[in-house]
């Protein structure tokens, strides 16, 4: 493991023109990178440079531009595949975000299902058993929710404790024998749980199921190595990693995608066509229907040049700290509750919380007020509130470019927020 | 921005004090609004007594914005004449979609002209129009159950 240095965070930020700016008079304090994060100029950059120098599609035209543009979409994909640790760049595709890539997975099973000589691990009927968290974004749950709705199939998920954990005793009982796909957060948007997978993924393989990763939230703030989680398939998103919107990535195992029918079908994903027959481009072209998102591959792997030069374990410390700092500062503040880990092991700096007597959408304006930008709401996570009584909750999320003066400032403003409401 | 212009002391009383919260008998029309993007809700009964609003009734968990509107509502239509109401819920419609141009007739909004600064935030018009479009909603199901109207 590399040794872990302190991240230059002045130097950092010096690469955000974003966070210069004014709202009112106030300079911004960003603290909603789990909504989306911020882009350095260096992103900005290589898209740009790619759009003025270089645009042209891809895979079709023998001209200069064509080449350069594949080539950087290409190199895009081969770039991601290796912050990722995969064996292959063949085993990454482009999406438009996660939510597209889980629904990507989702349709293959259905489609599947449909296909009497499709892999049989990807076909559902009744009693056969599909297993998430209760602690998912809506992007995983819905598709999977939706599925098991037309297939008959039965979706399970693995509760979470009142400390915002996942209830991992639960585990041998929730993922049975019918279990035929365990799809689960890595790392929750809304409590900022950190889950432990291993014993997830090993009651997955005990009883022959696949299994995934829900990966928006950590890819961008934790070293991920598919090969060392040992899982089937992973989804995460551009923005959330100081990419662009628009393109989001689906990796699975190889054997895994060269048995999925395509969820979108249409240019660029073919073999051959006929007009009554098609057959279908290996993985994974057979999954990216259409132009792709080429520009923004070239920022998100300019992002990942970006991510790979501060070093993923120096992000992971630098975000404990201040996720530390954070919970340690917001237990101070008067009739505040922290929805989610109060202690700074096995969580990620996205700190969810309500305060008594004060509507989370009246917290965030008058954060606003103050410069302080903060997500209110139920973060896409409706049944993670209902788990905890709540309608909605403010959200603080840190990244790398997040100072202890911005986190002094968010404290101080939630003073005033008590002062209008009480 | 000016917190002061968007928390008036009016809504904050209102949020504070609701008037006429709680959901009573009779009622003809009932309807349940969600804001879906924060998850705030309200249910709404409308009691149509002859040609008047005889009572609106709710229950409703929402930000300070969306709880005080749904007060204001109360006191505005209740007892009004339908179409009192209904001119009423036209007018702060069209307030809260000035985008902060607005002023509202204090003659017929009254407190309600106090929301004209919230149509400078449009994060927060859906919040103040959720109690109304419940309103609505309520009213023209009572309307329907109601023999020998149909012109609502």
């Amino acid at each position: 493991m590399e040794a872990v240095t302190k991240l230059d965070v002045e130097a950092i930020r010096a690469d955000f023109p974003i966070l210069k700016r004014t709202i009112g008079d106030r300079t911004l304090a960003y603290l909603d990178s789990a909504a989306t994060s911020q882009k350095p100029v260096q992103v900005v950059d290589a898209m740009r440079r790619f759009t003025e120098h270089s645009n042209a599609n891809i895979s079709r035209s023998v001209h200069t531009l064509g080449a350069e543009a594949t080539e950087a979409y290409e190199g895009a994909r081969a770039r991601v595949a290796a912050f990722i640790g995969a064996p292959s760049a063949d085993e990454v595709v482009f999406t438009k975000n996660s939510t597209e890539a889980i629904n990507l997975l989702a349709y293959a099973f259905q489609n599947a299902t449909l296909d009497p000589h499709a892999d049989p691990r990807l076909r559902l009927a009744p009693g056969d058993e599909i297993v998430v968290t209760e602690m998912e974004h809506h992007a995983n749950l819905i598709p999977w929710q939706q599925l098991a709705q037309r297939t008959g199939a039965t979706l399970k998920w693995i509760g979470i404790t009142d400390h915002g954990r996942l209830d991992l005793e639960s585990v041998p009982d929730v993922i049975t024998e019918r279990t035929k796909l365990v799809s689960f957060t890595h790392v929750a948007n809304l409590l900022g749980t950190v889950n432990p997978t291993s014993q997830i993924t090993a009651r997955a393989r005990e009883v022959g199921a696949l299994v995934g990763l829900d990966a928006s939230q950590s890819v961008p703030h934790l070293p991920v190595n598919v090969a060392e989680l040992g899982v089937d398939f992973i989804a995460f998103t551009g923005h959330k990693m100081l990419g662009p919107t628009g393109i989001g990535v689906l990796w699975a195992k190889a054997d895994l995608l060269d048995a999925m029918p395509p969820f979108l079908t249409g240019g660029s994903m073919i073999k051959t066509v006929t007009m009554e027959q098609t057959t279908f481009a290996d993985a994974p072209a057979k999954f990216e229907a259409g132009t792709p998102p080429i520009a923004e591959a070239v920022g998100l792997a300019a992002a990942v040049d970006y991510l790979d030069a501060l070093g993923m374990e120096n992000v992971r410390a630098h975000e404990k700290e201040l996720a530390g700092y954070m919970l340690e500062r917001l237990e101070t503040v008067d009739g505040l509750a922290i929805i989610g880990p109060r202690v700074p092991i096995g969580r990620s700096a996205t700190v969810s919380f309500t305060l008594e007597g004060v509507h989370p959408h009246d917290v965030g304006q008058v954060l606003d007020a103050e410069a302080v930008a903060v997500r209110v709401g139920h973060h896409c996570a409706k049944p993670t509130c209902d788990r905890f009584g709540v309608n909605a909750t403010t959200r603080a999320s840190a990244y790398v470019y997040n100072t202890h003066e911005e986190i002094d400032r968010l404290v101080d403003a939630l003073g005033k927020v008590r002062k209008v409401f009480t | 921005m000016n917190l002061d212009e968007l928390y008036q002391e009016v809504i904050l009383d209102h949020y504070k004090h609701p008037r006429g919260a709680g959901l009573r008998e009779p009622y003809e029309g009932e309807s349940h609004q969600v804001n879906p993007t924060c998850g705030d809700e309200i249910t709404l009964r409308v009691h149509v007594d002859g040609d008047k609003i005889g009572d609106v009734s709710y229950e409703n968990v929402g930000c300070s914005i969306s709880k005080a509107s749904a007060s204001v509502l109360y006191e505005l239509v209740s007892g009004a004449t339908v179409d009192d109401a209904l001119a009423r819920l036209a007018e702060f419609t069209e307030l809260m979609n000035s985008k902060g141009q607005g002023e509202g007739d204090e003659e017929t909004l009254e407190d309600a002209v106090a929301f004209a600064g919230v149509s400078k935030y449009p994060m927060r018009v859906k919040c103040a129009l959720l109690g109304w479009m419940a309103f609505k909603d309520a009213l023209v199901r009572a309307e329907a159950s109601i023999p020998g109207r149909t012109d609502a």
